[in-house]
């Protein structure tokens, strides 16, 4: 799929910027980039991703292949929304583990129905 | 900084200290590396010093200078002075294999880099999680945590030997750009490339995903004190008129910045990645100019980060020097706080080692030479370039009103109002289209009402389960916070490693030598020639020459139409397989000169009277003067007496002149080669001199910007003194070569 094209129509587009000063000129570019970037922060601020909670497992002490097995799995059961550390930390204190082995159990696929039987 | 310098040591390297004489110790560094922690964290700045005098000059924009560096060429003439200008200066290195780009960062930084910057290979961005071990990559290096912590404590010694700190640089784009933001955090990653645009259009990773992931990543980035760099630059390449997307340039400038700075980086480290978006033949800077006032007007307490540009170059690496240099007047005129450099050799091959240097020295000599311009040349704010820069932010404010009135970020993507052509609001419709639903990497999963990180920096919605305070100290602290649990994989591929190759290479490094270009042992090598024939015939006769001297693989690399039917310029690499074993080279002891003191004492024991001209039809005097002058440290200072006779001096009056006044030596200088005069002129001395029967009378020494000691020799000189002789030199020969000659205290 392409753009569409268009000729330059600067001249008569710019008419409602000719009376600016270039400060406030620039002031409106601040303004209308603050306003493209609000909806995606939020977005970014009530959504994650797969890398985002791998990323979490790798702050919390477990290593790369560790944080692929969990992480697949979260989302294959529809897990990933609580929070892949949030799984881990809860499949731990369930358990009774440290987060090294619920995090190496879970990877193996060990403790889903348990993560599941808890957030229901 | 601590100081770990050894001066004296002999043998292997085990303190791993750095030691200038000796190579750095691949293996060594690779030792012990789940242990290594980085020394520091955060981006360094050079500090300025403004008014800071070296040498004979007062510098208007430079920083510390370095402990130990290599100054530029003509330095020599200034006291060996090596100001560092007050920004960072950037080399790019990564050709594949990280270990032998360790001893290329050693180089670069010798010379003043202090910020270096890896690509990634090919297709990393497109690896949905992170590279383990140390695989050869292509086109860059594949990053892994391995690489990283080797890197970094590499950079930990050269820092140390060339006394300044030194940023190590890597991407943070991609489908994992959260966890690589993590892992270069955690291994001391200084600087970082991040900006989801970049995803959105030029890797077609999902625009969604590319947003919600950057925001983990810089915050992530924010805790570890990174210099964020954004990908807006990337634009001047794809566009197909680079000089048309200056008003989208500001746009995607202006959204990755203000994202940037509401997730919470400040505005000093998040920097623009700006180009000069033409070369020559266009009007470079009258174009570019305008665009770079605009930018730093509109962007005002963000850094710049001033790129070269790499569009308009191909195979010549003197028009792109040109270029480079135009660039770096650019920054100068405007402003940069980080000079980046590209490799002059890019437009052909994987940069070698020595134009990664050649590009950080055409930045030093271009900072440097243009040091303190803007107290003297003003930019003409009124007038054209006021009015183009008027125009620029018009036409971005403009672009900005139309994505919010499409719907916002996402719809603008989708109409493809991105890298088109046309200098908007024109458009010419080849803007990259990308669909928010598709691309690579489309899950993105709303949080649920108890969703919980437990983990520092990570933004966004984070519901902490009762009892927990903070939300690392539900698993007592999360890496950021305890180092020590960070989990270090070593190799992955029992075969594609770094410890394999380093095997196969080791012999190249530690006993023969080869020529090198990119890897230790690849025996790449290039040579320049002329060949008096059209293009094509020289292209196929210039490889037909490389075959004949042995070389395998040749191709050619450059070529230049001096004259359609006259002549033709080519560039050819190859490979050569030699192993020299530098134990069997006949290398002559370096010539060893009296101290001025001595001389002195020897002259006034047994005093010395020379005869000196420039013989022949040669005008030229300055270098003869040099040697004899006092005022230039010439003998005469040495308490020589010195009988000059001027220029274009036939033979025969030199020696009547020396045989008046009983001279015990005659200096005849010879610039002109042409025909061999210079061969011709010292031939007729010595022969003159055995026809009269006074050769034992007179030392005879030849000198010249062309001559060299042994063929002078050759040619009845007793020595022959060249390019960048001083007097101490001669004055130290003379008086060993007499000594050498007679009798102790009896004079002929």
């Amino acid at each position: 799929m392409m753009g569409e094209q268009r000729v330059d129509d600067f001249a008569e587009r710019r008419q409602h910027l000719t009376h600016w000063r270039e400060d406030e000129l620039e002031q409106r570019f601040w303004v209308l980039a603050g306003q493209i970037v609000d909806p995606l922060l939020e977005l970014a601020r009530t959504h994650t991703t797969p890398s985002i909670e791998r990323s979490v497992l790798l702050r919390m002490g477990l290593d790369s292949s560790t944080t692929q097995g969990i992480v697949k799995q979260a989302l294959a059961k529809g897990l990933l929304g609580h929070g892949a550390g949030h799984c881990v930390w809860r499949y731990a204190q369930l358990k009774g583990l440290s987060i090294e082995e619920a995090g190496t159990q879970l990877a193996g696929g060990k403790g889903w129905e348990d993560l599941e039987g808890y957030f229901g | 900084m601590p100081k770990t310098f050894d001066y004296e040591g002999q043998g292997l390297n085990l303190n791993l200290n750095l030691n200038l004489n000796m190579k750095m110790d691949i293996e060594d560094i690779l030792q012990n590396l789940k242990d290594y922690r980085p020394r520091r964290r955060g981006w360094h700045w050079r500090e300025m010093i403004p008014g800071q005098k070296l040498g004979p000059f007062a510098f208007q924009q430079t920083s510390k200078g370095l402990e130990q560096s290599q100054a530029l060429p003509a330095a020599k003439f200034f006291g060996g002075i090596d100001p560092q200008p007050e920004c960072t200066v950037t080399s790019e290195i990564a050709s594949g294999r990280f270990e032998d780009d360790l001893r290329r960062m050693r180089m670069a930084a010798y010379h003043g880099a202090d910020h270096i910057m890896v690509i990634r290979t090919a297709g990393q961005s497109h690896f949905d999680g992170l590279i383990e071990g140390t695989p050869e990559g292509v086109g860059g290096v594949p990053i892994s945590r391995k690489q990283l912590r080797a890197t970094r404590k590499a950079l930990d010694l050269i820092e140390d030997e060339v006394g300044r700190p030194i940023n190590l640089h890597s991407y943070v784009s991609g489908v994992a750009g959260p966890e690589v933001a993590v892992l270069l955090a955690e291994e001391g990653v200084n600087g970082a490339h991040q900006d989801p645009q970049y995803n959105v259009l030029y890797r077609n990773i999902n625009a969604l995903r590319s947003f919600v992931d950057a925001a983990e990543a810089k915050t992530v980035m924010n805790w570890a004190e990174i210099a964020q760099i954004d990908g807006a630059h990337n634009a001047n390449a794809t566009a197909r008129e680079a000089w048309k997307v200056m008003p989208e340039l500001l746009v995607q400038h202006a959204l990755n910045s203000v994202y940037s700075h509401k997730v919470g980086m400040p505005k000093d480290r998040i920097c623009l990645s700006t180009v000069p978006p033409d070369a020559p033949p266009a009007p470079a800077l009258r174009l570019d100019l305008p665009y770079a006032v605009a930018l730093r007007e509109l962007f005002k307490g963000y850094r710049l980060r001033a790129q070269m540009n790499t569009k308009y170059m191909e195979s010549d690496t003197r028009e792109v020097t040109v270029t480079h240099t135009l660039n770096v007047l650019l920054s100068r005129l405007t402003s940069a706080d980080i000079q980046s450099t590209i490799t002059p050799d890019e437009g052909r091959n994987v940069p070698w080692h020595y134009n990664s240097i050649h590009a950080v020295n055409t930045a030093k000599q271009a900072l440097v030479g243009l040091d303190g311009l803007q107290e003297m040349v003003q930019i003409k704010r009124d007038g054209v370039l006021g009015e183009t820069v008027r125009e620029l932010k018009e036409r971005a404010v403009l672009f900005l009103e139309e994505i919010l009135a499409v719907g916002g970020y996402f719809e603008a993507v989708e109409r493809g109002f991105f890298v088109d052509s046309g200098c908007y609001p024109e458009r010419n419709g080849d803007g990259i289209v990308r669909d928010s639903k598709g691309g690579d990497g489309f899950e993105v999963i709303p949080r649920a009402d108890d969703y919980f990180a437990p983990v520092c920096s990570h933004f966004g919605d984070n519901h902490l389960p009762e009892g927990v305070s903070e939300p690392c100290a539900a698993i007592g602290g999360c890496t950021l916070c305890h180092p020590e649990k960070i989990q270090y994989i070593d190799e992955l591929d029992a075969e594609d490693n770094a410890n394999r190759r380093l095997v196969e290479s080791r012999p190249f490094r530690t006993e023969v030598l080869r020529p090198e270009a990119e890897w230790a042992g690849d025996g790449i090598l290039s040579m320049t020639l002329f060949l008096p024939t059209d293009e094509r015939t020289a292209r196929v006769a210039a490889l037909e020459i490389a075959r004949q001297m042995g070389w395998e693989e040749a191709e050619v690399i450059h070529d230049q139409v001096m004259h359609p039917a006259e002549g033709t310029l080519v560039e050819v690499k190859g490979k050569l397989k030699v192993k020299i074993d530098p134990k069997t080279l006949h290398i002559p002891p370096e010539e060893k000169h009296l101290s001025p003191e001595t001389v002195r004492q020897k002259i006034s024991e047994c005093p010395l009277t020379v005869v000196a001209a420039t013989v022949g039809e040669d005008e030229h005097s300055v270098g003869l003067r040099e040697i004899l002058d006092i005022k230039h440290g010439g003998i005469e200072g040495f308490g020589i007496k010195v009988r000059y006779l001027g220029t274009s001096v036939p033979i025969p009056k030199v020696l009547d002149a020396a045989l008046e006044i009983g001279a015990d030596a005659i200096l005849i200088s010879t610039i002109i080669t042409h025909g061999e005069i210079h061969r011709l002129n010292m031939e007729r001395l010595h022969q003159l001199c055995v026809e009269r029967g006074v050769r034992d009378r007179f030392i005879l020494i030849g000198g010249g910007t062309q001559v060299k000691n042994e063929l002078a020799r050759a040619w009845g000189m007793d020595a022959g003194f060249g390019r960048g002789t001083k007097g101490i030199h001669v004055a130290s020969f003379l008086v060993k070569f007499r000594e050498s000659r007679e009798p102790a205290g009896s004079k002929a």
